[in-house]
């Protein structure tokens, strides 16, 4: 028999429930994986009592007849999502050592569905980064290595590292995500994971410390499609406590999985081959497009015209709303506070936020306040508005003539930590094919496809209409299903 | 047109007024928020986790103070927007938890409106109402109760106010004073504001600007958060003549926050446009765009009480009141209330119309109770005497079963009491009589006792005939019937 932490949530799920094994033997499995996992720095608290009392309830609700979706299944979540009694930090001093008093909308639905919690898992401080190097408790380290046998750290990805990473090194079965601007796909396609940003408003932010307001979506990290549908599962719904949240039904995308795509027309966005792409993302995506075709699919070029200012437009929007967001840590209510002699209030908000805000989540404070600012609002917020509506236009008229779009989810493979963040504005370009789909709220998610020269995973992105995420969970399963994606990290750690 | 002018050294000056009203709207909960808003709980009490700003926390907007924002805006006849959007406003300070204020800037819920005022000093005019849109409040900040901490009480933070801003329409504190009281009148009739400037449900920033009659405007200062109508009428009148001052012995005004200091009535510089603030305002990307449909509309419309311009129109015609009479019933929401429970009481012990009894009913609260409520320094919301009991007492008078002397001793006694009219009158036989025989019987006595001054009537001497009345009103214990008391003396006497 393979190893538990080898299973994936289905497998935990079905075996648990067929009685091949107790919950806390599963629990106990990926707790000591989590414990023998410290190298790679991916949880900021283990909490192993956490996932046993959920085990030991899962397996008392099997023994008396009640199973719920996700008994027996134990998680990561992302220190992005408050959890009741908790620490909840965003990866940054200023929270550290805030313990929320309430559970994230998210978080309460998962638990509640039997799942039990591993620890909180790393990440870039406030969801701000693409390499998880921006964490103010260290950078999380790719369980991945490059075949040259060298040993050079790489980057799992941003900002939702600790997941990948967690995943990856086989810590955790599944975990949550939050994707702002391609942070659940961009590191699950550095990390050989899936992962997938449902529509925006599908699941709550309530509870989940934000980032970027209209962009910020939660969204499940795991090892396969199917395991992504089923957390997204119980993890999709309407919240009233969350404005922006859809009253809609949650679909049931696990039973609605399918990989047969015939009739289903997969679009081929030209612009998003961008100058200077790896000839290997090229021979990547015609392989996608080579096993779309394979699964049925008819495969159309369309065309997003306004694709290159997605980046600059996402630059300004998301640092804009970021420098609203974190005006609420102040030093204040909870979190650290640093109060020099003889300091007043200016003083106290200054010290507080020098020590407890790293140099990325400042760079984009300062941005936002720029481009808010009164004498550059039109210039800079405003124009940047108008370019999101076009944007999101684009992408209405070209479903007009597909159903799903395939793409590369990142311009290369996993980089060395240290390698690009002295140059934010090449940090930034790793974003350069997640972030079209994020400014105009679509569901898209990558499946791992394939490796690199250097033995890297590489991902392929899908891209789907509003409320689609079943057409694109399913594109994703036709990927998975021909790619044979077996590769793994081999643990060094 | 008012004729306030400020005589300056070089001529006559006109002040230029414009009020932007801040309103909290009458609702339970918060704007964004479940917590409470009841007035005066202990430091922080009523703070949510939202209002508190806790990280991951989101506004959901309160339907309720919506509502009552667009029943005020109908009330003020304004164009309703179907669709607004609530905007941050961003800064810094340790009374606004976020870091921001949700406000609405660029799509308010409320366009034009205007209002009917008439001022004390002139005749009634239209003062026009640019907007309303709906904010939410700030925490408060205390600083002199240690000397090195500041405390904030985020009790009122994220309570819902209505920002009505008016147009520069007024010309003099007067008018600026008969439109706050218009404007706080026409909010307790909706109900959307309970306008108690002393809790600072209703607080006004002033914006004061003069300029020589005929002339463009002037710069202008504004004046923050005053908080009574005859403190707005006092900053007006200090800040005018201050810039007439200013500019008469040559210096200019700056465009300028300035606060006024109700001990000295004066009003002075808080901070100038130089260090304002830049808000940095942009749409709040955690709420939806508001989007108002036609049922919506119509509940709110339907909704909407007879505002006092119209009930006043109604008391000086078909109740055939006078102006001063309809003026004085309909300023207050509670006195109208009041009177028209009132009426329809009297009207019922009578069996008549409203229309008939309607003057009566009218002197009587406007001489009668309201001087008792004078007297003993309470409202009409807490009257000892209900208007079913005021209309007891009427219809006790109009049956002639009370004299209107009478009446003044049985009210007198409800007061004191709380007991019902008709149970005085029995208790105490207050009831006046008409029995001729009986007046008779008693003129007869006074006749008797006072045969000089019978001669002396009789010889000529005809004002005797009020001692006549008085003696036998005394002997009956004010309970003759004054008509019949009247009549019997003049046959006896005249015989």
């Amino acid at each position: 028999m393979t190893s538990l932490t080898d299973l994936t949530i289905a497998g935990i799920r079905d075996g648990f429930r067929k009685g091949d094994f107790s919950a806390r033997e599963v629990a106990d499995a990926f707790n000591g994986a989590v414990a023998g996992g410290k190298a790679l720095n991916a949880f900021l608290i283990e909490t192993p009592e956490h996932a046993v009392a959920a085990a030991d309830e899962a397996d008392r609700g099997r023994a008396s007849g009640e199973l719920r979706a996700l008994s027996g299944v134990p998680l990561g979540i992302k220190d992005l999502f408050c959890t009741a009694g908790y620490q909840t930090t965003a990866a940054s001093h200023i929270l550290e050592g805030f313990v929320p008093t309430y559970e994230s909308t998210i978080t309460a639905k998962l638990f509640g569905a039997g799942a039990g919690m591993l620890g909180k898992l790393n990440l870039d401080q406030f969801a701000m980064g693409s390499s998880n190097e921006t964490s103010a408790f260290g950078n999380v380290i790719s369980p991945w290595r490059r075949n040259d046998g060298g040993t050079a750290p790489l980057a799992p990805g941003g900002s939702s590292g600790g997941s990948s990473a967690a995943i990856a090194a086989r810590m955790v079965p599944g975990a949550t995500g939050t994707d702002t601007g391609g942070s659940i796909r961009q590191p699950a396609a550095f990390t050989g994971i899936s992962g997938i940003k449902p529509t925006y408003g599908r699941c709550s932010r309530w509870g989940v410390v934000a980032f970027a307001s209209s962009l910020d979506q939660a969204g499940p990290m795991a090892r396969d499609v199917r395991d992504c549908a089923i957390l997204l599962e119980n993890m999709a719904g309407f919240d009233p406590k969350d404005s922006t949240s859809l009253d809609l039904a949650v679909p049931q995308w696990e039973a609605g999985l399918s990989s047969d795509l015939k009739g289903k027309r997969i679009g081929i966005p030209k612009e998003y081959r961008v100058d200077g792409m790896p000839a290997e993302i090229e021979a990547l995506w015609s392989q996608g497009i080579a096993w779309a075709k394979d699964a049925g699919a008819e495969i159309v070029e369309v065309s997003l015209p306004h694709t290159q200012y997605a980046l600059p437009t996402y630059y300004i929007i998301a640092p804009a709303e970021a420098s609203s967001n974190l005006a609420r840590y102040d030093g204040v209510r909870y979190g650290q506070r640093v109060l020099p002699d003889h300091a007043n209030l200016q003083d106290m908000y200054a010290a507080t936020r020098a020590a407890g805000f790293g140099p990325e989540v400042k760079r984009r404070i300062l941005i936002g306040t720029y481009v808010l600012s009164a004498g550059f609002y039109d210039a800079y917020y405003t124009k940047a508005q108008k370019v999101r509506a076009l944007i999101a236009r684009d992408f209405e008229r070209a479903f007009e003539q597909c159903d799903v779009l395939l793409t590369p989810t990142a311009p290369s493979a996993a980089f060395g930590l240290g390698e690009k963040s002295a140059d934010p504005l090449s940090m930034y370009l790793n974003d350069v094919f997640t972030v079209p789909a994020s400014l105009a709220g679509l569901p898209a998610m990558s499946v791992p496809a394939g490796l690199d020269a250097q033995g890297l995973p590489l991902g392929l992105q899908i891209i789907g209409k509003p409320l689609d995420e079943q057409g694109v969970l399913n594109a994703g399963l036709a990927i998975e299903e021909r790619a044979g994606f077996t590769a793994r990290a081999g643990k060094w750690w | 047109m008012s004729s306030y002018r400020i005589q300056g050294a070089t001529g006559e000056w006109e002040v230029v007024i414009g009020l932007e009203v801040h309103a909290q709207i009458t609702t339970e909960a918060k704007l964004f928020s479940g917590a409470s808003t009841k007035f005066g709980a202990e430091p922080n009490a009523n703070v949510s986790l939202v209002d508190a700003a806790m990280p991951g926390m989101l506004p959901v907007p309160n339907k309720e103070c919506i509502r009552q924002a667009v029943r005020t805006g109908m009330a003020i006849g304004a164009e309703i927007h179907r669709w607004s959007r609530f905007d941050r406003k961003n800064y810094f300070y340790a009374d606004l938890p976020q870091g921001y204020q949700i406000s609405q800037l660029y799509h308010p819920l409320v366009g034009e409106g205007s209002i009917q005022i008439e001022p004390e000093d002139g005749v009634s005019k239209t003062v026009g109402i640019e907007r309303i849109h709906v904010e939410q409040d700030a925490g408060k900040l205390i600083h002199d109760q240690h000397p090195t901490r500041s405390y904030v009480d985020l009790n009122r933070s994220g309570v819902a106010l209505m920002e009505i801003v008016s147009r520069p329409d007024m010309r003099s504190p007067a008018e600026a004073g008969a439109y706050l009281r218009k404007l706080r009148s026409i909010l307790r009739y909706v109900g959307s504001c309970d306008g108690n400037m002393e809790e600072g449900s209703m607080r006004a920033d002033v914006n004061v600007s003069v300029r020589k009659v005929g002339d463009e405007l002037g710069t202008r200062t504004e004046t923050k958060n005053v908080n009574s109508v005859r403190f707005v009428m006092a900053a007006i009148e200090y800040e005018a003549n201050r810039q007439v001052d200013v500019i008469e012995s040559g210096g200019k005004i700056v465009q300028e926050t300035r606060l006024f200091d109700p001990d000295k009535t004066e009003t002075r510089s808080m901070r100038s446009k130089e260090d304002a603030h830049d808000y940095r305002y942009f749409p709040d990307p955690d709420l939806l765009p508001l989007e108002l449909d036609d049922a919506f509309l119509a509940e709110c419309e339907a909704s909407l009480p007879e505002l006092p311009d119209a009930k006043r129109a109604r008391y000086e015609g078909p109740l055939g009141l006078t102006p001063y009479a309809a003026g004085v019933l309909t300023a207050d929401v509670e006195t109208a209330r009041w009177f028209e429970a009132l009426l329809a009481e009297a009207a019922k012990a009578q069996g008549k119309p409203e229309a008939d009894v309607a003057k009566a009913a009218s002197n009587w609260l406007i001489s009668d109770l309201f001087g008792a409520l004078n007297r003993l320094g309470r409202d009409i919301a807490n009257s000892p005497v209900s208007p079913a009991q005021g209309g007891q007492l009427l219809g006790l008078v109009a049956d002639g079963t009370l004299s209107g002397s009478l009446a003044k001793q049985v009210f007198e006694i409800m007061l004191e009491t709380g007991d019902d009219p008709a149970k005085i009158v029995d208790e105490r036989g207050m009831r006046q009589t008409s029995d001729t025989g009986a007046i008779d019987a008693v003129i007869a006595d006074v006749l008797a006792a006072n045969a000089d001054k019978v001669a002396d009537y009789r010889g000529g001497k005809d004002k005797l005939f009020g001692f006549f009345v008085g003696q036998t009103m005394k002997a009956m214990a004010g309970k003759g019937n004054p008509g019949v008391v009247n009549e019997r003396l003049k046959a006896a006497l005249d015989g």
